[in-house]
């Protein structure tokens, strides 16, 4: 019982860090209808931003069990306001310019900037070849404990972090103006802008928010894991970016709350698979419940299934 | 009917095609036929290679060209870099002393990012066009092998600093290496465990995805078991997983006294924070593997404690490790790590092997290797045997106070 | 009367032959020469980059069937090519043991050894094209990027089973003694499938593809051909017109994953490679996509010719071994800016200096 309740939070945890990325994924593609496959490489950056700050600012030495409260938040934002700036760089000088071109086209555009994120990381004289220690920011201790169940600092502060973002982005997309325009782009391109809505503006917001999720998702997953801070061009980066992916699909794309269920499914799905299967097969797992879903809903679980007319 | 419409049939792509293979064709201009027949990898002895014709010393009169790939780019980036560090002091230093045979070294490096394809295609390169005399390359069996098969078919020796994996050396009679390989490597980390450290129950966590991890894993399960040890728990998990809770509590389990993990460095730090944090008390144990400074950085307390093997340590009183550590911090400014050792080994003995054989042709130079004895390198002393992998002790290092110590050596037999 | 006519129709039987027979007795012609003539006179490593550029060719044409005729957009390609290469790997290697005690290279040229390479590639690109079957049926049912979804996925799969694989057996004793399930489960793992004898050489490589070429080109001019490219040019539209489009896109998939099985089993046994599932992965399909979309989609002769530039220009940037993929990533974001219709379009390379297909009104809507 101790354990099914262990996993049970691991997974949520796990899980609601991947809704995070997820979301990037999935308002790309509501919109523009491409896979961003750069979208890995803008956590990476993020999670790379928060280790570059907290170690220039000589916070590892803080440390111990209890860091100072602003340390974490300033690294949180600095990394968020980075990827930000990178998301809309990206958007501006890559994309923008390809929006009447071949999806295809974009795709590969996609990947190279994935290529070059990775390789320019990999540079001395950004984040280098090496693995590092990310410094602990939180205090490392457990909070609470009901029936046996640990309830760890870090992972209560992951899930409540992502929670918070995620009800922003869920009152952004649908109590604002912003977010009615971003959802009339992504339900008609072109009508929307005949409506008057600034189209380029919007997507621009779009890379912008969601690169800062995955900034965010980044400084997470280092907190989470202070060890776990690999290489730029590590496949570690791609692997969970396709993950993410894949629960953005689950939960249907395009769709902002199937990202978050996709999300919180595949991580219990992971950390289950782990406890209960076999723990090395984590991959499989996933990319299997991939298949049958598209199988039996083709459209995602929260997805619609929509007519395609001439 | 379509005749009159149709587009230019197969005749026209034939002439494109042709136009196209010919195109990078102009550059080249040697008139070697087919490599010849390649050679078996067996468990007999090592097949004959075939080339071995002697080569003329080198194209540039005065210099000898070696050739060297590794992975400079892509995820395995620091350890080719490590490598390359380490030959290219030691080819400055046997310039400085004279050279070999009165003619100076030259290196020609080729970046392979890590995948066997491209290692193929570089070692091809080096031979056929550069002409180097011999090669030295890779840290990663997988690549070793690929390049390997390549010296192989035509007959240039090739001396990998590093793959420990036993199939390497077995491509034939051209393939050497200076490090130890991984079932020597398994059994002394069994042979420490059970008789230094008197542990008898051990789990065991390895990257499935590493053939390095997969390999030392079962070397060591088998080593372990035949001491009279018992693996109480085998869990893996795939390179790439950032997550080892469900492994950790099912070794939690089985309360073993120590966990062997023949991973590399970028996880072990990261597997240990968790299994402190999940409350496992037990000893860490690991092989080369985890040889960074990046270890004790990166796992900080969760790690003190913890042994592994490794090629040879910077602490070692040894005249020739003082020495090598010394002039690598004053040229790269880090202390340099097993990889670089190797590397500046590997470089070494090559340099010796070539002032002992009459000639730089490939047969008599990989004799000159095979016939190695009592070369006194950095990371031990190095007897070529006759699977030609270097006979040679292994070291014990003990992570204490943040840093990995001497603990002990274990020599062969 | 009708019947008189239709026979006067009837090209000759001489006609017919050359036809079908010229085109690929000039590529085994062109073979011969390259094998004979231009690789003794290149040298060992033009030899290995010929391989390497015609096994690339190979992929990027076979892809280029999907993403180019039919307009889907498969992402995984490179699995098609590791099952064609695991496949055959494992009929030579095993064979060799089984038939000849060793995994050396046996006989000469269309010797014994040679005629099981040919059959292991044959058996390569049937496994694989079972695969595409497998995988194309359901997923191309849907639209959209789905089926780039589950490729993605069964690659993804494909490699993780691929690494768990138990070691090559390498001892005779322990081969004889195997069961076939032994032996295929026995490729390697994560180490990679090393030690399978290298019998491609240009020759054959070049067969293949001169194969793949007369079928591609065929199939362009044919009225299946055009039922593909209808696919890509409006889906909606053409199966209004009565193809059944599902049909149509499994057909063009199967095709292609057979011949991405060749692909992977000249691979397999090329000097120099062992196959490694982790390189096998979706970087590798992601490199076969760029060679299309960078020929131009549907551009048979375009995709030799990206797949030529893409093999051969990593080489000459080997010297910047630091800033290579950084260029690499760069040259491919700004290509696509400013040429995104790749090299030729959907044009083939000698149609270039004609009008552009969609400027006459016969052209585009002909579909």
């Amino acid at each position: 019982m101790t354990k099914l309740l262990q996993t049970l939070f691991d997974g949520l945890a796990v899980g609601s860090l991947y809704a995070l990325i997820a979301l990037g994924y999935t308002m790309v593609y509501g919109i523009l209808q491409f896979i961003n496959f750069a979208h890995s490489d803008v956590f990476m950056t993020g999670a790379w931003v928060a280790y570059v700050v907290a170690a220039t600012a000589g916070w590892a030495a803080l440390g111990g069990d209890a860091p100072p409260l602003y340390a974490g938040l300033f690294t949180l934002f600095a990394s968020m306001l980075f990827c930000a700036i990178l998301g809309f760089g990206i958007e501006r000088l890559a994309y923008r310019p390809l929006r009447k071109a071949p999806r295809l086209n974009v795709l590969i555009t996609a990947i190279g900037i994935s290529l070059f994120l990775e390789n320019i990381g990999q540079r001395p004289e950004l984040f280098g070849t090496q693995p590092q220690k990310m410094p602990q920011l939180l205090p490392d201790t457990t909070l609470f404990t009901i029936a046996d169940v640990n309830f760890r600092v870090v992972d209560l502060t992951v899930i409540a972090v992502a929670l918070v973002l995620m009800a922003v982005l869920q009152w952004l997309v649908f109590h604002t103006r912003l977010g009615r325009a971003m959802r009339a782009v992504s339900h008609n391109f072109s009508v929307a802008s005949l409506m008057g809505i600034n189209v380029d503006a919007v997507i621009s917001f779009t890379f912008v928010v969601g690169s800062a999720m995955a900034a965010a998702a980044g400084f997470l997953y280092v907190m989470k894991y202070p060890g776990a801070l690999k290489q730029p061009a590590d496949s570690t980066w791609i692997l969970l970016g396709l993950k993410c992916f894949v629960a953005a699909v689950i939960g249907g794309i395009g769709n902002v709350r199937g990202a978050m269920l996709g999300g919180v499914l595949i991580g219990l799905m992971e950390m289950f698979g782990a406890a209960y299967l076999s723990p090395h097969m984590r991959d499989i797992y996933v990319f299997s419940l991939l298949i049958i879903v598209l199988l039996v809903r083709p459209a995602g679980l929260l997805g619609r299934a929509t007519v395609e007319k001439v | 009917m379509r005749s009159d419409t149709r587009a230019p049939g197969p005749w026209s792509v034939l002439f494109s095609t042709l136009a196209l293979g010919l195109g990078p064709l102009v550059l080249g201009g040697c008139d070697k036929m087919r490599g010849g027949s390649e050679t078996a990898k067996g468990p007999g002895p090592a097949s004959e290679a075939k080339g071995g014709e002697a080569k003329p010393d080198a194209p540039g009169g005065d210099t000898i060209l070696i050739g060297e790939f590794g992975s400079l780019t892509g995820s395995e980036a620091t350890f080719g870099q490590s490598t390359h560090n380490g030959i290219m002091l030691a080819v400055d230093e046997i310039n400085q002393a004279g050279g070999v045979k009165g003619k100076k070294l030259a290196v020609k490096t080729y970046d392979d990012q890590g995948k066997s394809q491209e290692a193929g295609t570089v070692v091809t390169r080096l031979i056929t066009e550069d002409k180097v005399v011999a090669i030295l390359g890779e840290v990663a069996s997988s690549l070793s092998l690929a390049g390997g098969r390549v010296a192989q078919q035509y007959g240039i020796p090739m001396i990998s600093p590093s793959s420990t994996n036993p199939q390497v050396t077995q491509i034939g009679d051209m393939i050497f290496r200076v490090c130890f390989i991984d079932p020597y490597q398994g059994f002394v980390m069994a042979k420490f465990t059970r008789e230094n450290l008197k542990f008898g129950k051990v789990a065991v966590l390895y990257d499935q995805a590493q053939a390095y991890s997969k390999g030392l894993k079962d070397d060591f399960i088998k080593s372990f078991k035949e001491m009279g040890g018992e693996i109480v728990s085998e869990q893996a998990y795939t390179g790439g997983d950032q997550d080892f809770s469900a492994q950790l509590t099912t070794i939690k389990g089985t309360s073993p006294e120590a966990i062997f993990l023949p991973g590399y460095y970028t996880d072990v730090g990261n597997v240990a924070l968790q299994a402190r944090k999940l409350g496992v008390n037990a000893t860490l144990l690991g092989g080369d593997g985890w040889d960074s400074a990046k270890l004790t950085e990166i796992g900080g307390a969760a790690i003190e404690g913890a042994y592994y093997s490794n090629h040879y340590s910077h602490e070692e009183q040894r005249p020739e490790v003082q020495a090598f550590v010394k002039k690598y911090q004053a040229k790269f400014s880090q202390v340099p790590d097993g990889l670089a050792a190797l590397g500046y080994d590997s470089a070494r003995l090559l340099a010796e092997a070539m002032g002992r054989s009459p000639s730089l042709g490939g047969k008599d130079l990989a004799a000159a290797l095979a016939a190695t004895r009592d070369f006194k390198g950095v990371t031990g002393v190095i007897s070529i045997d006759a699977e030609r992998n270097a006979k040679k002790p292994a070291v014990i290092l003990q992570v204490k106070g943040g840093k990995p110590t001497y603990s002990a050596t274990v020599a062969p037999n | 009367m009708l019947g008189a006519r239709a026979a006067a129709l009837r090209p000759g039987y001489g006609f017919v032959l050359s036809r079908a027979v010229g085109p690929f007795g000039a590529f085994l012609a062109l073979a011969f020469v390259m094998q004979l003539v231009v690789v003794p006179w290149a040298g060992p490593f033009y030899e290995k980059l010929l391989m390497d550029i015609g096994i690339n060719c190979l992929l990027a044409v076979s892809l280029n069937l999907v993403n180019g005729f039919t307009g889907q957009f498969s992402i995984g390609h490179a699995g098609f090519m590791a099952v064609g290469g695991y496949v055959a790997g494992a009929v030579t290697y095993y064979g060799s043991f089984v038939l000849w005690g060793s995994p050396a290279v046996h006989g000469g040229f269309l010797g014994g050894g040679d005629l099981l390479f040919l059959a292991g590639c044959l058996v390569g690109g049937l496994f694989s094209a079972g695969a595409g079957y497998l995988v194309g049926l359901p997923s191309l049912r849907l639209r959209g990027d789905y089926l780039a979804i589950v490729t993605l996925g069964f690659g993804e799969i494909l490699r993780v089973l691929l690494q768990q694989t138990n070691d090559v057996i390498f001892v005779p004793a322990q081969i004889e003694a195997a069961t076939p399930w032994q032996m295929a489960t026995a490729l390697g793992g994560a180490l990679g499938f090393s030690g399978i004898p290298f019998y491609t050489t240009v020759f054959w490589v070049f067969v293949m593809l001169g194969l793949l070429l007369i079928v591609a080109f065929r199939l362009k001019e044919s009225s299946e051909g055009r039922a593909f490219l209808s696919i890509r040019e409006n889906e909606i539209a053409a199966e209004a017109m009565g193809i059944d489009t599902t049909r149509y896109k499994v057909r063009a998939f199967v095709l292609a994953a057979f011949f991405a099985g060749i692909a992977g089993a000249l691979f397999a046994h090329e000097t120099g490679t062992t196959l490694n599932p982790r390189e096998l992965g979706f970087q590798k399909s992601f490199d076969i996509v760029i060679m299309v979309v960078l020929g131009g989609m549907g551009s048979i002769s375009g995709a030799l010719v990206a797949a030529v530039l893409l093999t051969v220009l990593p080489e000459f940037l080997r010297e910047f071994a630091d800033w290579r993929l950084v260029i690499y990533a760069l040259s491919l974001i700004i290509m696509m800016r400013f040429r995104p219709q790749g090299l030729f379009g959907i044009r083939e390379i000698w149609e270039l200096w004609r009008k552009p297909p969609g400027a006459s009104p016969a052209g585009r809507g002909a579909s």
